[in-house]
């Protein structure tokens, strides 16, 4: 965090910003020293903060439209895309923004498991940032059931029951969560509640999210600690500002592409027939984002240990700051981690196909060693790999690979008093 | 840390600590209390069903509580099916007797107990009710044979009115 004063020119800012320091925070917030070797990975935190406002604002307009009501959400939503005016638009960016902003946050994370973002000092900011994942998960599930199309309808019914796998007060919760014996209006209205209630939790996450990253400040991709403000560092605006910008123009143009050209193909058609409580559609499917996870949850035979295993799957990335023993952050010196990484990145991608195909057969059992592999990733391989793996030097400074030798003495000093 | 002397104070803590947690409790609970189901979904407890058209073979689906429930007419090679499976090679063993009152008449919860989905009649390796979502083969009594759900189709409460009418719930 840059420690200096800020004063402000005009007279009135002065007398404003004793007696409420936003100005200060402005200063702040563009003259953050940022390590001047970010790549466009880092790029996706910006984007991921336009998803947020996207989905917000969209929804924001949609919830003047939608109703509520099981008898009449469905037509509700038909009446946005055909009636309201740019209904369909503002309905279509809603919907794929959802993908988007799983497609970002999915980039984001493997960008901090690639560059070890997630070590010492920064567990609180990925801890948050896992906690506003699984908050992105509830609000997409509740969002999807909102249209109340079968497979909203039938999702709703497969993953409210997940609960009945609890022993003893399992059906209560169930019950309890539904609002009656099935899912019906009461699920709406409540899922209704609590979807527009999320993103703003969301929001306030994020500020959580972006003040923890502000005390240490940015990772990089070299991975090491640097000075700040120092000869490693740049100006958060412009430098980060336009890089950012930049990359965000790029992401938009993958968005209007689905929203313009292929507004549906992430979707399942089976949503476009009205819910039907005596009909369950031939083959249920989560959204994509969420398959990998319902991949494993197919993949154990028993119920309970299904939603423990899945469950797992998630909360097991909180635990990965303590889990990965290595003192190096950066796979660029890991020979080894690296290739474990991307067999990861291999094992998820997998997960995600069999997750859309039916559970049987060799689906099933590639399914199952899918799980397996990727439970060893992070309980095994990882714990293990931070003291047998032969690291390689990592430089003094950023500038030293590029320059030969660190011209930044200060960097060079701080880390021998580190090592000694 | 010198001995500390249980005194007056200390009873007007714990007194008000507790108060204040039973009153905090009490203020939640119609807060938690409000999301369970309510008088009017409550008051659909129960649905009479007229059973003359129903033939040997054919099922039919009521919705009762909002969920399906099927009313199987069974044929005599499906009882003699449930009846003769050896209780050993259920999961989930119950006797075919004591889940059709009148063997003809099967009367279940069309609702899967892995998560809920509704099964497909006479699909399966068991002649019975087969899960499209995960895959779980019930067998002409409805009981798990095989696949992740845990127990049997779940038998509501029903009797029959007459010979023509069952009234669920």
């Amino acid at each position: 965090m840059s420690d200096h004063e800020y004063t402000p020119k005009s007279k009135f800012g002065k007398w404003f910003n004793d007696r409420l320091p936003l100005l200060s925070l402005a200063s702040h917030l563009t003259d953050y020293p940022t390590p001047k070797n970010l790549n466009y990975w880092w790029t996706f935190g910006g984007i991921l903060t336009f998803c947020l406002i996207t989905q917000i604002v969209t929804g924001l307009t949609l919830a003047m439209h939608y109703i509520a009501h099981a008898d009449m959400a469905f037509e509700s939503v038909e009446h946005i895309m055909r009636d309201v005016n740019y209904g369909w638009l503002i309905r279509y960016i809603h919907a794929n923004g959802a993908s988007m902003f799983f497609l970002a946050v999915y980039i984001h994370i493997f960008r901090s498991l690639f560059y070890g973002s997630y070590k010492s000092p920064r567990e609180i900011i990925w801890i948050i940032g896992i906690i506003i994942y699984l908050l992105m998960m509830a609000a997409a599930f509740m969002g999807y059931v909102l249209p109340w199309g079968q497979m909203s309808f039938w999702g709703a019914t497969v993953i409210t029951n997940l609960f009945s796998a609890i022993p003893l007060v399992g059906e209560g919760i169930v019950t309890w969560l539904w609002g009656g014996y099935s899912v019906d209006n009461p699920t709406l209205t409540r899922f209704f509640t609590l979807h527009y209630l999320i993103p703003f939790l969301i929001l306030g996450l994020v500020v959580l999210h972006i003040w923890a990253l502000h005390v240490p400040g940015n990772n990089n991709p070299v991975g090491i600690d640097i000075e700040k403000p120092s000869k490693d560092t740049v100006p958060f605006h412009p430098y980060i500002v336009i890089k950012d910008g930049f990359a965000l123009l790029m992401f938009m143009i993958v968005f209007a592409f689905f929203v313009f050209y292929a507004p549906n193909i992430l979707g399942h058609a089976d949503n476009y027939i009205e819910a039907d409580p005596l009909v369950t559609p031939a083959h249920i499917v989560p959204e994509w984002y969420l398959l990998p996870f319902y991949a494993i949850l197919r993949s154990v035979p028993d119920k309970l240990l299904g939603v423990v295993a899945m469950l797992s799957a998630i909360l097991i990335l909180a635990a990965l700051p303590w889990l990965d023993t290595s003192k190096i952050r950066s796979a660029v010196f890991r020979p080894l981690y690296k290739q474990f990484y991307w067999i990861l990145v291999a094992d998820v991608l997998i997960l995600g196909y069999v997750g859309a195909m039916p559970a049987e057969g060799l689906y099933l059992l590639i399914a199952r060693v899918a799980t397996a592999y990727y439970f060893l990733h992070f309980l095994v391989i990882l714990p293990v790999l931070g003291f047998k793996e032969k690291t390689l030097p990592v430089p003094l400074s950023i500038t030293e690979p590029v320059l030969g030798g660190s011209p930044n003495l200060a960097t060079a000093r701080n880390r021998e008093s580190l090592n000694n | 840390m010198a001995e500390k002397k249980t005194n007056r104070r200390d009873f007007l803590f714990t007194a008000t600590y507790a108060v204040g947690a039973v009153g905090l409790g009490a203020t939640v609970w119609p807060m938690i209390d409000q999301m369970n189901p309510d008088a009017s979904v409550k008051a659909l407890a129960s649905t009479e069903v007229d059973i003359s058209s129903v033939t040997p073979g054919k099922t039919i689906t009521v919705l009762w509580r909002g969920k399906p429930v099927f009313i199987r007419r069974r044929t005599p090679d499906e009882i003699a099916e449930a009846k003769s499976v050896n209780l050993e090679d259920l999961k989930d063993p119950q006797k075919d007797e004591d889940r059709a009152k009148d063997p003809e008449w099967l009367v279940m919860l069309g609702v899967c107990t892995h998560l809920g989905c509704v099964p497909l009649d006479q699909k399966g390796d068991y002649n019975g009710w087969f899960c499209p979502c995960h895959g779980s083969h019930y067998d002409t009594s409805g009981r798990i044979r095989k696949g992740p759900a845990p127990t049997n189709m779940e038998v509501p409460k029903y009797e029959f009115v007459n010979s023509n009418t069952i009234k669920i719930g």
